[in-house]
């Protein structure tokens, strides 16, 4: 009991954090996969090629190794780079660690969301395209007014799970160093010799976070439903 | 006016129209009918290049329309479509539907786009739908809301892809009724159907389709009561 008065403050701090991050991964995430899906469809070369390549990327390798490559891995990169520029080999570059995490979350997220629009998008009857065509309606407007906001309404379920999923997978981020609930829980534990009661408080905190979110998902869902 | 000359479309392999050449007048009703696969419903959306036309031209009040270089929503703006399956906008209401692409495309204020929308639901005997949404509509209702909404754009010329096919017997007659009037008021129409009797009725002309190619031509009473093509023929003895 009194092991939890002290680790209670010190999760809603770190829930703050996941909370922060998770937000803008979200964001970001569907920002990116709205685009990315709409270049894997687009008529042209080049904007498939790029979606195409940065989706197999992303799903083909696991976000931890994601995390660790842009968090250690880039920073040598652009610190090898200045200092050959610039010829001066004292040069420092890091990456601060929540800016990190919200990049990789962000991209993370963002192909796996590309694909759910993508499925919407083209479950979306194409006589809707034909119908706002004929009206005289520029191809990117009856995208934007027509098809896209009957897609969000088929996707909104799996969209959903990608947000969730996307909670938890912000633990990930301990291992980059950012505070947020899974690694407050770690450097609790490590003090105080508490596993259980520690680890049963960090799994309570994402319950309440992820329960949150399929509950406003529901509301919204509920809420677009008023065509039906 | 509508000149199309020298009109082919192909699917792949597959040749769907074989060079047609054909001018509708201004104001002027054609039907077009035939068999299925004839090729009938890909010279309607040529017209409006929903399909692009593999070769020959479109060529609509002295304009060539398939001109990459031309900007077709403009174009589209002047040609009314009424398709098959509806496709209303499901997520927007009856009045929504129509008033959309005048606001949107035409940047017509909203409170004058509602009230021509309003004028068109009346026109078309719906104005008590006017809120509500497409899914709460019948078939026939439905087809109605469709038309009202091409004829929101102000089109001059009003093109109809079996526009009664998808609909129970009992709501055919309400959408003829529709058209009819709209025929009546001096419309230039293109009509794709399967109904005979409206067809004999209505239009100016009839074009009777097969295999990709007009076969035959003429008045209602031309093509109904004598069709001189063997093919038009058989398929009338078939259809009526």
């Amino acid at each position: 009991m009194e092991n939890l008065m002290l680790l209670f403050p010190k999760l809603v701090e770190g829930a703050l954090t996941t909370l922060e991050v998770t937000v803008v991964a979200l964001f970001f995430g569907v920002l990116i996969g709205l685009m990315t899906s709409l270049g894997k469809m687009s008529r042209f070369f080049v904007p498939r090629l790029i979606a195409n390549v940065y989706i197999e990327i992303i799903r083909g390798t696991p976000i931890l190794v994601q995390a660790l490559f842009f968090y250690f891995g880039i920073p040598v990169v652009v610190r090898t780079i200045v200092s050959l520029i610039t010829g001066d080999p004292s040069f420092r570059f890091t990456i601060d660690p929540i800016f990190a995490g919200m990049v990789v979350c962000s991209f993370n997220s963002g192909a796996y969301v590309a694909e759910i629009f993508r499925a919407g998008i083209q479950s979306v009857d194409k006589g809707q395209m034909e119908a706002a065509r004929s009206l005289g309606m520029p191809h990117k407007l009856a995208m934007r007014k027509i098809i896209l906001p009957q897609a969000v309404k088929t996707i909104l379920p799996s969209l959903g799970n990608e947000f969730v999923v996307l909670i938890k997978e912000t633990s990930i981020l301990s291992v980059i160093g950012v505070s947020e609930i899974t690694k407050v829980g770690q450097l609790h534990t490590a003090v105080t010799y508490t596993p259980f009661s520690t680890y049963l408080g960090v799994a309570c905190v994402y319950m309440i976070l992820t329960f949150t979110m399929s509950r406003l998902v529901g509301v919204l869902e509920r809420r677009l439903a008023v065509s039906d | 006016m509508i000149e199309i000359k020298h009109l082919h479309k192909s699917f792949g392999k597959l040749e769907v129209l074989k060079d047609i050449t054909e001018t509708i007048a201004a104001n002027e009703v054609v039907c077009v009918i035939g068999p299925s696969g004839s090729g009938k419903s890909t010279f309607l959306r040529c017209i409006n290049l929903l399909e692009e036309p593999t070769s020959g031209d479109i060529i609509i009040d002295g304009v060539k329309i398939n001109d990459p270089s031309l900007d077709i929503n403009k174009i589209r703006e002047r040609l009314g479509m009424v398709f098959q399956s509806f496709n209303l906008f499901p997520h927007k209401t009856t009045l929504e539907n129509i008033t959309m692409a005048p606001i949107e495309v035409k940047k017509i204020p909203k409170e004058e786009a509602e009230r021509a929308g309003m004028e068109l639901l009346r026109r078309v005997g719906l104005e008590d739908k006017a809120g509500v949404y497409p899914r709460a509509l019948s078939g026939g209702q439905k087809q109605r809301v469709a038309i009202a909404r091409a004829l929101a754009m102000q089109p001059t010329i009003m093109l109809f892809d079996e526009p009664t096919s998808a609909l129970d017997p009992e709501m055919v007659g309400e959408v003829l009724q529709v058209m009819r009037d709209l025929a009546h008021g001096g419309m230039t129409m293109v009509i794709v159907t399967h109904e005979m009797g409206f067809a004999r009725e209505v239009a100016d002309r009839v074009l009777f389709m097969d295999g990709g190619v007009i076969v035959e031509q003429g008045t209602p009473r031309e093509i109904f009561e004598n069709p001189r093509n063997e093919r038009t023929q058989s398929f009338l003895s078939k259809v009526l």
